[in-house]
């Protein structure tokens, strides 16, 4: 579809040092033949499909090793088998493979299509034209509109918006749903209509094409002048334009060239720990295989050297083969081509049809369908399925994953009285609207109709006047950076940079102090029905180290007063001492809500005098010019004017849990799954959430908080932790020296810890700058025994690189596996790094969900996904893989006995044709049925039971034990299939005197007995006989009768008489009692120990799940492990923490009025002086990442307030 | 959200069934009347497009998306291991009873004639002349029945040490020779090799290894009557499965009525005295490649020790069975099996309706239906000792 790119790695092409591009200059940027903005993700078109396909086919071991086979197996001298019996089960999976490769390429190739096909408009020859996305070229000019994907990386030319400046999505990008704001650079800016941006010619010189989303660093050439490009300037392709208009854009990078497929990298390939096995286990069995050749080898040499010599005169050795050495080098190989079905290739594909059907399961799953965001669970990878069940630690994100990131207006405290209890209902409980009608704010016309509050008496209060209810909702109306729309009158819709603001001033909206609009210097609220425009004087704004943000507002009457809000451990100490009673009434409120979990912030106002606040505004905008220590001299001055303020009241907010988030965790810590939450959140809040969903309670022995900014620090505080709780044990009678531990250990490679059989329940909470030294090589062990020793473990404040390096720490050393689970671009890392990553597809973008394997928009669903789904998966791929290698051991392990009595001379003692449909339609079906729906008990009981989870943990159901039991189960078959029709046979005749042991009738007995014997053994194996298993068990036998009478028919051999010899054997042979006799003994002597050991191993030593079998077949009701759930609530003993979780230098944006519409002419002196060095704040905040690279405008230039 | 609701005990009856296959249609819709909306906001640009295929789409509940499909989900109880163990092992005691006295009155005589070098047998002397490779020579062995062998009396050879089954012996023939098609005279198959052509390139007929080893000793059978030895009459049909003789085996077509044209082109195997269309001059029905004891040889055993019918005493004054008393076995000793310590024997077997004497099968059921009854007294042991154990556990 895409014409032929130049890719750097031709050998005549350079690799691109820089880029140049014209605008307006189709020939011009020509030559360098840049990338066309066409995508290809798809692999194959339909001539190069079957060579490719081939070729990539032919990579895996598996496939060159039976491709190796049949080449063997044309060598008549060595081929003891047809060529058919292995190309057919090669074909199969090769074309299986290829159907599916074909399909998925297909859909890519659709979705190609779809994408390249969208429409955008193309600046040509000075009129707009509708173009495909594909035809957009390098140098092109396009307009975007509202809401429109960006179609390539685009340099900002200009917008609808003043400045040029422009809003945009990057969710898909970065994960992160907040908006973005971009500028052209100010001479472009003007380029408004279609003939001044026809005419531009200016030139591009940036940086090749790379994957760094933030950075971008380019010149400007036009006019002969030169202007610095920042990513500031930059549109990628997979944002989305936002509240802006139209824009216009140059396209510096097409298609592959785009930072987004830049970033699109191959995700790693993970393996589960049973593949892992697997492979081993395929390797060991290969060893094995070639040991057998050799016994077999060396038998042949020997009987050829004693006896075939000898017996030439009826069997002349071939020509080519001259010594009884030789020989045995032929039978080797001849046997390796036998024997190589212990190994079948149909182990692999069976393996992929099952857990793709698992994965089926998960999407299919009505219980992990989130109705209200329609979203269903999606496996994204089908080869992880059975590690679901053996997941031993989670790690979690907070912010999107156990909270919905919804911030709820709860409760408040105005005036030491407290409002938002639910008087009817002793707790607070998030589901609770059937009882109670919420408070109607009918009567208020610009209320949020999805504010919900159940306490009306503060809506009494608001409308009887109470000056200090009023206050505080003014207060919230008042202080804050949310920007209002409003679209038609009435309907306003905020944009708020933190859930918890929005909360606040919607709060304050349907309480009738409703927030309207701003502009740079007012603020309009409708006060109960009543427009008052504040002025505003000044936003001081909030930063990490403040925790409190501030306005100063002039009141219509002229009344100077700053309102403040922020943590409570800052305001409280910045009260006027005078209000001393009502402070601790407000504590007390702050502690009790707290202590359910909410987030608070305390409201404060101060009075300020005219003169005082002159002077104060004077030093401030000296302040704010000055060229050093600028910030210092700021926050002096905010710290000034900020104290002896009066207490308003308090505001909780909930940070809304998800559904069922404390029951999951409980359930999955009863399933001795271990929870750690990293987040980057505060410490404060984190913890608090911590309590919220009962990762941490406080029946806990005690909460080690590690918050050492020193490598020494933190050492002395894991070791304390550990003193401690070494103490408790040895208390216990069990005396271990840490220091001795921890030497030992350090050489272990898996820790063998004493800690984690420590009695008492510890957490550890730990910091983001503790945690970098913790993960220090010499200490990282320290921490992990540590951390592993806790039942609960919380890292705030974590980089997404530290949540991946702690991932990778329990991966190194707890041979563990692990689940991480998140929903923002932070937990990416995270997610790639742990054995199963699971994406929350909530609000944060799609960034997560794309790099995870599973995915789903409840944290809830997490228990059945690992306690039914994993749990099921575990057991049946274990069950199926000891049933596939007995069956085909005992298959096998039967030409190997054989050897010992046809001279070694690798004689097959079936049918080739039962050779060849053996595995793939004889006894395929019925192992996969019960690979895919076996169930030991049902869903509900798994959830009940969590320790159910425990034997997948522990890896009990198949390991190398297991296997070797298969194994000698397998042998021991093969061993009765082979002597007990020897036995008979040895002097047998027909009932007719005819001869009963010819090769052939002693062939179709050991094949019929096999296929009985491994038919009742997976009807043994299958504990969940639904109506598939029977159609596969029954059918299964009676499609071998059928094939057999067929292959053995008259008809079958008068077309075909050198491949069907085998002709009228089945009906003379099934016809004899004697062979069914046979049949039925080796069936019964197979079969009757194991239903022995199996009955001794329940009565003896019963699994829980056997028991929990047994007690649904008798059907007892009861109520064992799984406790009540709900816990009474604790005590409040935490403080918490400050609710603000957005970003600083919004205040400066909102007073420089660059974000508002132009709608106020009387700003456009005050916008055009300022400058936007708001941008620059905003982005310095952010983390300081790209503070080198200068935005267009220059130097920044001062704030004027 | 509390627990899961329990549902009950046998989930997806026929009624759950019913009321499940009724819900989906309604939610079907919903759900695809509002995917239009996700799928305009989810895929981004480039390369995501592909993503939130699934999305949107309420899954089906119908029993088997859900996994509650109805299933029997048996459980080893003491309930039904016991019994089974009880009954399999009184069946197999039942039927090895049966089978040892069935096995029991067959009666059975075995007669070794390989003539070993020193064992001073009768036959001793033609051993080593074929050995030299001569052929023809005959050695007669004198023997008593010492009772009645009820008819019909089997007469078989058996060859001990002697690998039919080896893999290339056993695929050296031609089975599409065999079965009459005319290609397959004038081109033998490549398997048949060293034994296809002659060395002057013409076609060997019947081809291949097996076909050229055939066991060409003969045998005839006197009784002593009277002083005087009778022939014992030997019957040479039905040897042979009647699908081998009838489907597997055909002569070519005749030309002109003539076997021997229809043979033309070709040459007899190396081992053998005459061609093929010789092996019975009188009886067309039985030469060539339907020659009944061809057809025997032709069918290779399954083990190094085999025995192949050679004739049924069932006719004349001996179709009642042969009576006790002394016989005499000519034997045309031409098959050399001494190089390679094989040995001959000739035997002589009635049958029962499970064929000749074979006591394996019944001493094994017996052993085995012993051993289960054994077992399941230990597991009732085991179970009633800890059966309360494991009630006090589920409580």
């Amino acid at each position: 579809m895409c014409r032929a790119r130049r890719s750097p790695a031709d050998p005549g092409s350079v690799a691109e040092e820089e880029r140049r591009v014209k605008a307006n200059a189709r020939e011009y940027n020509e030559k360098f033949q840049y990338a066309s903005n066409c995508i290809q993700t798809s692999k194959y078109n339909i001539i190069t499909f079957l060579p490719v396909n081939l070729f990539e086919q032919f990579q895996e071991v598996a496939n060159t090793y039976f491709l190796f086979l049949l080449i063997l197996q044309l060598i008549p001298q060595i081929s003891s088998l047809s060529w058919f019996t292995t190309i057919v089960p090669l074909v199969l999976v090769l074309t299986i493979t290829a159907v599916k490769d074909a399909t998925d390429d297909y859909f890519r190739h659709k979705s190609d299509n779809q994408v390249n096909n969208r429409q955008s408009q193309v600046l040509i020859n000075g009129t707009l034209q509708q173009e495909q996305w594909m035809n957009v070229r390098v140098g092109d000019i396009i307009k975007l509109e509202n809401n429109h994907f960006v179609a390539a990386d685009l340099l900002l030319l200009s917008s609808s918006e003043p400045h040029g400046l422009c809003y945009i999505e990057t969710a898909e990008l970065d994960g992160e749903t907040n908006m973005k704001v971009r500028q052209a650079i100010p001479v472009t800016s003007e380029l408004g209509d279609i003939s001044k941006l026809a005419q531009f010619d200016g030139e591009v010189i940036c940086e090749p094409p790379n994957n760094k989303l933030d950075k971008f660093s380019g010149t400007l050439y036009w006019k002969e002048n030169k202007y610095q490009l920042s990513n500031q300037n930059m549109l990628l392709r997979g944002c989305m334009l936002r509240n802006t208009e139209w824009c216009f854009g140059l396209v510096v990078f097409a298609g592959p060239d785009t930072k987004l497929m830049q970033n699109s990298g191959r995700t790693k390939f993970k393996r589960t720990s049973i593949d892992r096995l697997m492979n081993t286990l395929v390797l060991w069995i290969f060893g094995f295989l070639v040991c057998m050749g050799v016994i077999l080898a060396i038998g042949n040499a020997i009987w050829e050297h004693e006896v075939g010599a000898c017996f030439q005169i009826y069997l002349p050795w071939d020509t080519a083969v001259d010594s009884a050495f030789f020989s045995g080098f032929l039978s080797f190989w001849s046997y390796i081509i036998i024997l190589n079905t212990v190994v079948p290739i149909s182990l692999y594909v069976s393996v992929e049809v099952i857990r793709l059907g698992h994965s089926y399961f998960i999407n299919w799953d009505k219980k992990m369908y989130c109705a209200q965001r329609q979203t269903p669970a999606e496996a994204r990878t089908t080869t992880l399925n059975e590690e679901l069940g053996q997941v031993e630690y989670i790690f979690s994100d907070k912010t999107g994953t156990l909270t919905q990131n919804i911030m709820i207006f709860s409760k408040c405290s105005i005036n030491g009285r407290s409002y938002g209890d639910v008087l009817d209902l002793l707790g607070h409980k998030a589901e609770l609207g059937e009882r109670t009608e919420p408070v109607d704010f009918s009567f208020n016309s610009l209320a949020d109709p999805r504010f919900r509050f159940w306490d009306a008496s503060l809506l009494q209060a608001v409308q009887l006047g109470n000056p200090h209810v009023h206050e505080f909702f003014r207060l919230l109306s008042l202080c804050h950076t949310v920007m209002s729309e409003e679209r038609n009158e009435g309907e306003l819709y905020y944009k708020a940079q933190s859930p918890d603001e929005g909360a606040l001033v919607t709060a304050a909206r349907n309480f009738s102090f409703v927030f309207r609009s701003r502009t740079p210097k007012t603020i309009t609220v409708q006060e109960l029905g009543r427009a008052v425009t504040y002025q505003l004087l000044a936003i001081l704004d909030f930063n990490n180290v403040r925790k409190r943000m501030s306005v100063i507002v002039r009141s219509p009457e002229g009344r100077i007063r700053l309102y403040c809000k922020g943590a409570d451990t800052i305001l409280l100490e910045r009260l006027h001492p005078a209000h001393h009673e009502l402070l601790n009434v407000t504590t007390d409120h702050l502690n009790e809500y707290a202590g359910e979990g909410l987030r608070t912030l305390v409201l404060a106002y101060k009075d300020l005098e005219d003169g005082y606040y002159e002077e104060w505004a004077d030093q401030l905008l000296r302040a704010s010019t000055a060229s050093e220590g600028r910030e210092d001299r700021l926050a002096r001055l905010y710290e000034e004017v900020e104290r002896d303020m009066t207490l308003l009241g308090a505001t909780a907010i909930e940070d809304k849990l998800q559904q069922g988030v404390p029951e999951t965790i409980a359930i999955l810590t009863l399933a001795n799954i271990k929870i750690w939450v990293l987040t980057g959140d505060k410490q404060e809040t984190a913890v608090n959430i911590g309590y919220s969903c009962k990762m941490l309670t406080d029946d806990m022995t005690e909460v080690f908080i590690v918050t050492g900014h020193t490598v020494l620090e933190v050492r002395e505080e894991l070791r304390k932790a550990r003193e401690k709780m070494m103490d408790s044990s040895r208390s216990m009678g069990n005396g271990f020296s840490c220091q001795e531990k921890l030497i030992s250990s350090m050489s272990a490679s898996r820790l063998t810890s004493v800690l984690e059989a420590i009695a008492g329940e510890y957490a550890l909470v730990i910091n983001g700058h503790s945690l970098a030294h913790a993960l220090e090589a010499d200490m990282e062990l320290e921490f992990l025994e540590t951390a592993c020793a806790c039942k609960a473990v919380i890292c705030c404040r974590v980089t997404p690189l530290q949540k991946a390096q702690v991932v990778e720490l329990v991966k190194k050393y707890k041979k563990a596996v692990t689940l991480a689970i998140g929903d923002g671009a932070n937990d990416v890392s995270m997610i790639k790094t742990a054995h199963i990553g699971v994406g929350i597809s909530g609000q944060e973008g799609i960034q997560a969900v794309l790099a995870s394997d599973y995915s789903f928009s409840q944290f809830k669903f997490l228990q059945r996904l690992l306690l039914v789904h994993g749990r099921w998966s575990y057991l049946r791929m274990c069950k199926f893989l000891c049933y596939f290698f007995y069956k085909n051991f005992a298959f096998t392990m039967v030409h190997f006995w054989f050897g010992f009595f046809c001279g070694f001379s690798a004689q097959t003692v079936y049918d080739q044709y039962f050779i060849t449909l053996y595995n793939i339609v004889y006894t395929s079906l019925p192992v996969l049925a019960m690979g895919v729906f076996d169930q030991d008990v049902t869903e509900q009981r798994s959830m009940e039971y969590p320790k159910l989870y425990e034997p997948g943990q522990l890896n009990l159901l198949f390991n190398k034990r297991e296997f070797f039991i298969c194994i000698a189960q397998g042998i021991y078959t093969s061993v009765l299939m082979f002597f007990i029709p020897y036995g008979v046979f040895a002097d047998a005749t027909r009932d007719d005197g005819t001869q009963l042991a010819d090769y052939q009738s002693f062939a179709v007995t050991v094949a019929t007995s096999l296929v009985i014997v491994v038919s009742v053994q997976i009807g043994l194996d299958t504990g969940f006989w639904t109506a598939i298993n029977h159609f596969f068990i029954w059918g299964s036998l009676a499609v071998y009768f059928a094939i057999l009478f067929a292959m053995h028919s008259d008809g079958l051999f008068q077309m075909f008489p050198n491949q069907f010899r085998f002709v009228g054997n089945a009906q003379n042979t099934l016809a004899q009692p004697t062979v069914w006799l046979t049949i039925i003994l080796t069936t019964v002597v197979c079969i009757m120990p194991v239903v022995a050991f199996r009955f001794l191993k329940l009565d003896l030593k019963p699994e829980l799940s056997d028991t929990v079998r047994y007690t649904q077949l008798v059907r007892k009701k009861q109520r064992a492990q799984h406790r009540c759930m709900r816990r009474v609530g604790r005590a409040g003993s935490r403080r918490s923490g400050y609710a603000f979780s957005h970003q600083e230098g919004f205040g400066e944006l909102i007073m420089s009025g660059k974000n508002m519409q132009l709608s106020s002419l009387a700003l456009s002196s005050f916008a055009a002086r300022s400058s936007s060095s708001w941008i620059e704040t905003l982005r310095k905040k952010k983390g300081g990442d790209s503070t080198a690279s200068s935005p267009s405008g220059g130097a920044d230039k001062p704030l004027k307030v | 959200m509390g627990p899961c609701p329990v549902v009950g005990q046998w989930q997806g009856s026929g009624l759950s069934l019913g009321l499940y296959g009724a819900l989906p249609s309604g939610g079907q819709w919903q759900g695809s009347g509002l995917s239009l909306g996700l799928h305009g906001a989810l895929p981004g640009g480039g390369a995501m497009a592909g993503i939130g295929a699934l999305s949107g789409n309420k899954p089906d509940n119908t029993a088997f998306t859900q996994q509650r499909l109805p299933a029997w989900q048996p459980l080893l109880s003491a309930g039904t291991a016991l019994p089974l163990f009880f009954c399999a092992g009184l069946a197999c005691l039942a039927l090895g009873l049966g089978l040892h006295f069935s096995s029991a009155t067959i009666r059975e005589l075995e007669l070794d004639y390989t003539g070993a070098p020193g064992s001073g047998h009768n036959c001793s002397r033609c051993a080593n002349a074929s050995r030299a490779g001569a052929a023809g020579c005959t050695c007669s062995l004198r023997f008593e029945l010492p009772e009645r062998f009820p008819g019909p009396v089997c007469l078989y050879y058996q060859l001990a040490n002697y690998y039919q089954n080896h893999r290339r012996y056993s695929v050296s023939r031609d089975d599409r020779q065999l079965s009459g098609v005319a290609s397959g005279l004038s081109n033998p198959a490549t398997e048949c090799s060293p034994f296809r052509t002659d060395p002057r390139g013409i076609p060997i007929a019947p081809c291949g290894a097996i076909a050229n080893s055939l066991f060409n000793d003969t045998f005839a059978l006197y009784h002593l009557a009277n002083g005087t030895f009778y022939p014992v009459p030997l019957d040479n049909r039905g040897i042979s499965w009647w699908t081998d003789s009838n489907i597997k085996f055909s002569n070519p077509e005749l030309i002109n009525g003539s076997l021997e044209a229809a043979f033309r082109g070709t040459t007899k195997p190396p081992n053998w005295p005459h061609a093929a269309y010789m092996l019975d001059m009188g009886n067309l029905n039985n030469t060539g490649f339907i020659n009944e004891d061809f057809i025997v040889w032709m069918r290779t055993a399954a083990l190094p020790t085999f025995r192949k019918l050679y004739r049924r005493v069932r006719e004349g004054n001996f179709s009642s069975g042969l009576p006790q008393g002394t016989y005499r076995l000519d034997i045309t000793y031409n098959y050399p099996v001494l190089s390679f310590q094989g040995t001959k024997k000739v035997i002589f077997s009635t049958v029962s309706w499970m064929g000749g004497k074979n006591p394996f099968l019944g001493i094994v059921y017996l052993i085995f239906g012993s051993a289960c009854i054994l077992t399941g007294f230990v597991m009732l042991a085991v179970h009633i000792k800890f059966q309360k154990q494991n009630q006090m556990d589920v409580e």
